[in-house]
């Protein structure tokens, strides 16, 4: 910084130490308030957390923090300079991490590191010093030869953060760090921040995953734009205290029973956990009014302690009903086999690289079969295996007993498929979207136009039929492509990462309406990362390395990675511990 | 069969809708086209005119005289700027400020008066060898003229061989360049929608949409041939309407059948732009392959240069290109009335160019799916 910058920030009475003070800041997209009146101040050798669902306004917030966007309203002062005065001198003291790193993928490791070391002009005499560090603290050392596109997402994460903190910044900004992450990476980069601020350093880690939010040692809560909370996670979790249950000992139908506690009036928000079922009572509401309904339904009623997605969810009202208008009118699935799904020694080579390595299990019918694993564990691949899309070196899967790589068109209709990135066509209006998916399975004129009436009147699609789908937020999006799946009444679903970025509340949404299906005998397959959502499944497949580590009950499977210090860890400390314990076993 | 049909038309309204629904795509589909054709139909032609020519006459007598104001009074010639000197002749050529020179040799009136036949020396610019050629047949002409003038009961009198230009017969290279330029546009168009209508589906994931859908190879490959034939064919016809109704070109030829050729032409550059569709991961690399095969496959149509001055294996080549075949049947309609045994010999081409991309593309879906 130069000398008159310093005097000129000593004499605003600005403290010359790093931190973001923002004042009333306001940003307008057109006619569109994308944030609106945020005040916040985030304070250096401090984790903050800027937390919200996808189209909250994170982004947005982080740009113009890294004085890369100017704010419509309001002011904000990053390492004490205001970012509306546009000082070049302002970038010396950020590091700003973009959701997708600007990394040079036909360069290798140690190419990147020194181009961004140019760009920041470190001196060449400091560089092998700093690189050394940067390389140790990262534990990329042993890549510097590779290639940056050939990198896992994990590692690319690492390599942007050791790009981004290359002129040792005072504030350092992260947008989405954990997108596209396994939980392992994820560790690894939650212990490199942590060191970062414990020298003094502003971090601002900005996630839509809300456990992730409970990690930060102090949150910014953004919900459409809005701060609806700003203090230590905990200060939100706490005012849930005494209102958290589990439901547990229910042996028979859970969904059931949760979509029966979500109708109670006394009952806020609900979500299945394993085996238990999770209650949020309403504010002031006695646990005896939960009692009585636990044990009219056999079940036994334990305190847990609250979360800050149940916070989040009860900040904003509360959770959606339990009902699923959806599945209400669906028949149910007669099916002869009870084996919905099945494959046998299934492996898929590219090359020398094997994807998929002697993969074997059977999903049942009326079954939630989750199937997870880190980035480049192969789940992507077997699940394309099993919808048809790839086909295996060897082995064999069916779907309701055929192979559907030979299938008839027939067959195909027995399967619906939504992808990650919701593929919906962008070029046609949400109508005429829901008109091309109804057609291209051979849905007859009057039952086309029943079940796209149907359709729009359960998802609320009726204002926005002539929008484009890339219009609609996330959360609509999500609501049309799985219209658009469902047309057809598949008996089996393949949902490939359905929820992730997806607000808590559309999520237990999307979950009702998947619950409700899966009571009418429909069978459902999907991928995911959220460790959330695989509570939600019946059973768990982990893949790891290509290869099939675990298959259980996801209480089962947090049983097997219980140790004398954790002995009720979390899905995600299972996760993690079970993919150590393959590495230990090689 | 019913189901079949519905699904076909599902995606056969899907193709077209996602051509036409913006009104941006829709500009873009027609206003570039019709621009290039009246651009290109003003800006490519091969006349040579308002030429400077450099004149050393080294005899100064009377035929040469006489040869230099017939120069100088020629249509296609500008300016005859005399030169004095070899050294200043080459340096008025190099620096372009002539494209012809014409030396006279200083006994170019003795001989001419004695009798004999006097010589005189062209200089072409070679860096502009088309029109320099043609200026130098122009010259050719004039010093034919003189000849004859001066010596009518010679024989054989070189200038009584009358060119006359069949089809065409005052050479308007407007006539020449807007049939064919029909046909590289609407080429352009064709295979430009459809090698993105299928890399479109790959980059943003819908066409594993498709594949995981009851929709048969064939009836992919089919919902997105018929709307590309369908507008190709169009656009073709309106270029086709333009050139004889706006630009005056005069149409000879059998209309239905050139339109019958149309949609065989379209059908054959649909299947190439599916071959590079599949190729293709992304819509950039779909316009990049457009363009690369694109563009030698007009030079090679002979669009611009005959085929059959080019090698033997470029003219093998040129064979398995639709646009060779389809420049024949539309510049044949325009202004030669083509008969139709000529223009069928030009059309199965096309159909087996057809057949063999069209099967393809149905074998890279279903290797897709197997």
């Amino acid at each position: 910084m130069s000398d008159a910058a310093i005097e000129s920030r000593a004499k605003e009475g600005i403290a010359a130490t790093g931190g973001v003070i923002l004042d009333a800041v306001g940003k307008r997209f057109g006619t569109v308030d994308v944030l609106r009146g945020v005040s916040a101040r985030i304070e250096p050798g401090r984790l903050t957390g800027l937390v919200g669902p996808d189209g909250a306004g994170k982004t947005t917030l982080i740009r113009m923090m890294a004085g890369l966007m100017v704010p419509t309203e309001g002011r904000i002062t990053t390492a004490g300079f205001d970012v509306a005065a546009e000082d070049p001198g302002l970038s010396d003291h950020i590091g700003y991490m973009p959701q997708r790193f600007g990394l040079y993928e036909d360069l290798t490791v140690q190419e990147n590191l020194a181009l961004y070391a140019s760009l920041r002009n470190i001196p060449a005499g400091d560089r092998r010093t700093l690189f050394d560090r940067l390389l140790d603290f990262t534990r990329l050392g042993p890549f510097t030869g590779r290639l940056a596109g050939n990198l896992s997402g994990g590692m690319k994460q690492k390599l942007g953060l050791a790009c981004a903190l290359m002129g040792t910044p005072d504030v350092l900004l992260l947008d989405e760090p954990g997108v596209g992450v396994d939980p392992v990476s994820r560790q690894d980069l939650w212990a490199m921040v942590q060191a970062l601020t414990d020298d003094g350093m502003a971090v601002v880690w900005s996630t839509a995953y809300l456990d992730e939010a409970e990690r930060c040692d102090t949150v910014l809560l953004l919900s459409e734009g809005e701060l609806i909370f700003d203090g230590p996670p905990d200060d939100l979790t706490n005012r849930l205290s005494g209102r958290t249950y589990h439901l547990r000992g229910v042996t028979e139908n859970r969904r059931g029973l949760l979509t029966r506690a979500l109708d109670l009036p006394t009952v806020a928000d609900g979500t299945i956990q394993g085996h238990a079922v999770r209650l949020v009572g309403r504010d002031g509401v006695s646990a005896d009014a939960l009692e009585d309904f636990a044990s009219a339904e056999g079940a036994d009623l334990a305190a847990v302690p609250p979360r800050f997605e149940d916070a989040f969810v009860d900040l904003l009202g509360g959770g959606p009903g339990g009902r699923s208008v959806l599945a209400e009118r669906m028949e149910p699935v007669e099916s002869v086999s009870d084996v919905s799904v099945s494959c046998n020694d299934l492996t898929k080579r590219f090359g020398s690289f094997t994807a998929t390595d002697t993969v074997s299990f059977d999903v049942r019918r009326g079954e939630v079969f989750g199937l997870l694993g880190p980035n480049g564990a192969g789940k992507s691949t077997t699940f394309k295996m099993l919808c048809g899309l790839l086909k295996p070196t060897s082995g064999r899967a069916t779907v309701t007993g055929l192979d559907l790589r030979r299938a008839t068109s027939a067959a195909k209709t027995q399967l619906g498929y939504m992808a990650q990135k919701f593929s919906l066509y962008g070029l046609l209006n949400v109508r005429q979207n829901l008109d091309f998916f109804a057609g291209i399975y051979g849905l007859p004129g009057s039952v086309r136009h029943d079940r796209i009436e149907e359709m729009v009147e359960t998802f609320q699609l009726g204002p926005f039929l002539d929008a484009a789908p890339g219009d609609l937020s996330l959360g609509y999006k999500q609501r049309l492509a799985l219209a658009c799946s469902l047309m057809h009444r598949p008996p089996v679903l393949f949902l490939d990462e359905p929820t992730s970025g997806v607000d808590p509340i559309t999520r237990r949404e999307f979950w009702t309406h998947i619950n409700g299906l899966v009571g009418k005998g429909v069978t459902v397959l999907v991928t995911t990362h959220f460790m959330d959502e695989a509570e939600y499944c019946d059973r768990v497949a982990l893949m790891y390395k290509a290869r099939l580590i675990a298959l259980d009950t996801p209480d089962a499977l947090k049983r097997q990675a219980a140790t004398e210090e954790k002995p009720d860890p979390t899905m995600e400390e299972a996760f993690i511990r079970l993919i150590e314990q393959e590495d230990a076993n090689g | 069969m019913r189901q079949m049909l519905t699904r076909l038309r599902a995606q056969i309204v899907k193709e077209l809708l996602s051509v036409l629904r913006d009104p941006r795509s829709r500009f873009i589909l027609l206003g570039p086209p019709f621009i290039q054709l009246t651009v290109f139909a003003f800006a490519m032609t091969l006349e040579v005119t308002n030429i400077r020519i450099g004149v050393y006459d080294m005899d100064n007598g009377r035929w040469s005289h006489e040869l230099v104001q017939r120069v100088a009074a020629a249509d296609f010639v500008r300016e005859a700027v005399p030169v004095h000197g070899n050294a200043e002749m080459t340096d008025m050529v190099s620096r372009k400020e002539v494209l012809v020179g014409l030396v006279i040799a200083d006994d170019f009136s003795s001989t001419v008066s004695a009798g004999g036949t006097g010589t005189v020396q062209v200089i072409v610019d070679g860096r502009s060898a088309n029109a320099g050629q043609i200026a130098y047949g122009y010259l050719n002409r004039i010093v034919a003229g003189l000849n004859a003038d001066l010596k009518p009961t010679a024989l054989p009198p070189s200038d009584t061989v009358a060119v006359r230009h069949w089809f065409n017969p005052n050479l308007i290279y407007r006539w020449y360049v807007l049939p064919g330029l029909a046909g590289v546009l609407t080429m352009f168009i064709t295979l430009l929608i459809t090698a993105l209508s299928i890399s479109r589906e790959r980059e943003l994931g819908t066409f594993d949409q498709l594949m995981v859908s009851p929709a048969t190879p064939l009836e992919i490959i089919a919902a997105k041939t018929i709307p590309s034939v369908l507008l190709g064919s169009i656009l073709g016809t309106m270029m086709v309407l333009a050139g004889r109704f706006v630009f005056g070109v005069p149409f000879t030829g059998s209309f239905p059948l050139l339109i019958a050729c149309l949609s065989l032409f379209t059908l054959s550059v649909v299947g190439i732009g599916l071959a590079i569709s599949s190729l293709c991961a992304t819509q950039q690399q779909a316009i990049l392959g457009t363009f690369a095969v694109g563009v030698p496959m007009v030079l090679m149509s002979g669009f611009a240069t005959p085929v059959e001055n080019m090698p033997d294996v470029l003219q093998w080549m040129a064979q398995a290109i639709p646009l060779t075949h389809f420049m024949t049947i539309v510049e044949g309609s325009f202004t030669k009335a083509l008969p139709l045994s000529d223009v069928l010999a030009s059309a199965w081409p096309m159909a087996v160019i057809a057949l063999v991309t069209l099967t393809g593309s149905i074998v890279f879906v279903r290797a897709r799916l197997e």
